[in-house]
């Protein structure tokens, strides 16, 4: 056996566990979803075939439709609005605080991760509530008369998003903005340019990749959650998540929620290949 | 590498050495460990417990599992003939059940039996029907269902996140007796439905819409009762709940041992315990939810304090004036739910 040969086996070894991983925990269950997508339900009974009916009632049916409406329109605020927080502080992280306290409010930064997502989201409903912290200080401070109407709507759902997701790509920009070299910026400032002009014409393009990557898992994990709009927004519109769940949990309709979670999948394969240009997940 | 192995043998023997191991696929007020630690205790078993939320959840469960993995099932009353349908119900001996203690009301014999066989036995129950703040809200407007749409109470309202009881409800509302609920009257159904979530604030699972009405975000709760209420009086005792003059629902569970249980002697033993007044006491009183035993003579074990949250003396004039909750057939009840996604999609 020759050495590239040799080589090419031990790779092939090596790559086997992670291949055979992912056949039997994503392709083969992906395989059985796509196939039961297909089926139908005759009175409470799973009949198996080829029946596209879940997926032309998805798409003709509003109520079903309106829910990845619901979940595109909360994704693009959420990812928008946890971009623009995050980048400025992660820039802040990054070059403001000294090299010795990074680390520390690195860790400020995420100590919400270390709390259960559930409890977080219930904290959340709390702070939010009539009777939360926002509207005592709101209206302690004379700015409204009547408390606000922020529990159990969108924007309670964003907010709890935004919470999330911000510490989420905080990480992944600090990640990039970390690697940049100090000598970039020195470089644009010598040739003239100021630091609206450097930022925008250097920071910015070389930092993309952490910037798209950040907004990518956003928008994945966004998308494809259950918890937090179920327990912020009050049930009073559905998400994807929360209409294959109704599937799941109350109906049994197993094939519609297959097709809706294909359809998932399909909504996040897009945002993929739209952002695979700059994805660099090597970067986290 | 010594030292996890260590822990491990540690944890081992620190383990109580149970000899057999019962499980069951319940709700969540059976996961209180005061209501099993004393079964466990008395058999030397160790009672693995597995929640589960809707018919269709748990009868999935079953489905996708091997005969022998469950031993105890616990179910909507009204579900049983479907279990056993599915055939996941094992028959129960009659004669060796409580039921002569029960309330008769709750023998429910026309849900628990199937074609003259014994498959389960009520365990618990309690109604869903207008849970309230009676310092925020008028008291004897709960009464009356057409207050909650008059506007009066916009805004204030959380809706119980089960079709079946507020379909039920909005059905009483409209004068319909819920057993009379037909794919033709389902569509009479769909405006008050409707209305009543225009006039709510949100649709809330359990935890939920103990919290909304625990900080005050909600003031009304269509669809709550003692189960929602008692668990919060410790903090706040203005909670209160009423059947309003349209009527209200009766819930139910059951309890049965699932057909291809290996050790059915001791699900039977389990479903007994839980039946017997010590074991109904704590399953009333369950740290998850209350509810009413079905077995009168837990009375005798029921403080006083107990009893009054549970409404224990007004029971009788409740029971007459209370329906259990629809049974649909699978049409029926596909079409229920999409009449409930497009209710929460409004």
């Amino acid at each position: 056996m020759t050495l590239a040969a040799r080589e090419r086996r031990l790779g092939w070894g090596l790559v086997a566990p992670a291949l055979l991983w992912t056949l039997a925990f994503f392709v083969l269950p992906f395989v059985a979803m796509l196939a039961l997508s297909f089926a139908r339900m005759e009175g409470r009974e799973v009949v198996a075939g080829f029946d596209p009916g879940n997926y032309i009632r998805f798409f003709t049916d509003w109520t079903l439709f309106k829910a990845l409406v619901t979940s595109l329109e909360i994704t693009a605020v959420v990812t928008v609005v946890s971009l623009i927080l995050a980048y400025p502080l992660a820039a802040i992280i990054a070059f403001r605080v000294p090299q010795r306290w990074q680390r520390l409010a690195l860790l400020l930064a995420v100590l919400p991760f270390w709390t259960s997502y559930v409890v977080r989201s219930y904290s959340w409903l709390l702070v939010l509530g009539q009777n939360g912290v926002v509207n005592k200080t709101l209206l302690w401070a004379g700015l409204i008369a009547e408390p606000l109407e922020i529990a159990a709507t969108r924007t309670a759902t964003i907010i709890g998003f935004v919470h999330f997701f911000v510490m989420l790509l905080t990480l992944t920009i600090y990640a990039n903005l970390i690697q940049l070299s100090p000598n970039y910026a020195r470089a644009a400032q010598d040739l003239g340019a100021g630091r609206i002009a450097t930022f925008i014409h250097v920071i910015l393009p070389l930092t993309l990749p952490g910037v798209v990557t950040g907004a990518f898992l956003t928008f994945v994990l966004c998308i494809g959650d259950y918890i937090t709009p179920q327990i912020l927004g009050g049930n009073n519109e559905l998400t994807l998540p929360q209409l294959i769940m109704l599937q799941l949990g109350r109906s049994g309709n197993f094939p519609l929620a297959s097709a809706l979670s294909v359809i998932l999948m399909a909504v996040v394969t897009l945002a993929y290949a739209a952002s695979a240009r700059w994805l660099r997940l090597d970067r986290l | 590498m010594h030292r996890p192995l260590t822990a491990l043998a540690l944890v081992v023997l620190a383990s109580p050495g149970y000899a057999q191991e019962l499980n069951a696929l319940v709700w969540c007020d059976h996961t209180d460990p005061a209501l099993i630690a004393p079964f466990e205790e008395k058999f030397g078993v160790k009672v693995n417990l597995k929640e589960y939320e809707g018919t269709a959840a748990g009868l999935t469960i079953l489905d996708q599992s091997q005969p022998g993995d469950w031993d105890v099932l616990v179910i909507d009353a009204v579900d049983v003939r479907r279990a056993v349908e599915a055939g996941h119900l094992a028959e129960l001996p009659a004669d060796k059940l409580a039921t002569a203690d029960f309330f008769p009301e709750l023998v429910m014999a026309e849900n628990n039996t199937v074609n003259g066989k014994t498959y389960a036995v009520t365990e618990k129950f309690g109604y869903n029907t207008i849970a309230y703040d009676k310092t925020k809200v008028d008291p004897a407007d709960m009464t009356d269902m057409a207050t909650l749409t008059s506007g009066k109470y916009d805004g204030r309202i959380a809706i119980y996140d089960y079709y079946l009881p507020v379909l039920g409800l909005v059905a009483l509302g409209q004068g319909t007796a819920t057993a009379d609920i037909t794919a033709d009257t389902l569509a009479a159904l769909k405006e008050p439905l409707f209305a009543l979530k225009k006039a709510s604030k949100q649709v809330a699972d359990v935890v939920s819409a103990q919290t909304a009405l625990a900080t005050g975000e909600v003031d009304i709760m269509v669809g709550g009762g003692e189960w929602v209420t008692a668990v919060l009086m410790a903090d706040n005792p203005n909670l209160d709940w009423t059947i309003p003059r349209q009527g209200g629902l009766r819930w139910a569970q059951s309890i049965g041992v699932v057909a291809g249980s290996t050790q059915p002697d001791l699900a039977l033993e389990f479903v007994n315990y839980i039946t017997s007044p010590e074991g109904q006491a704590r399953l009333a009183t369950s740290s998850c939810y209350w509810g009413m035993p079905a077995n009168a003579k837990t009375g005798d074990l029921l403080t006083p304090e107990q009893k009054a949250t549970l409404r224990w003396d007004e029971q009788p004039g409740f029971l007459a004036r209370a329906q259990l909750y629809p049974i649909p057939d699978a049409a029926l009840d596909t079409a229920m739910q999409d009449l409930w996604t497009e209710m929460l999609q409004q």
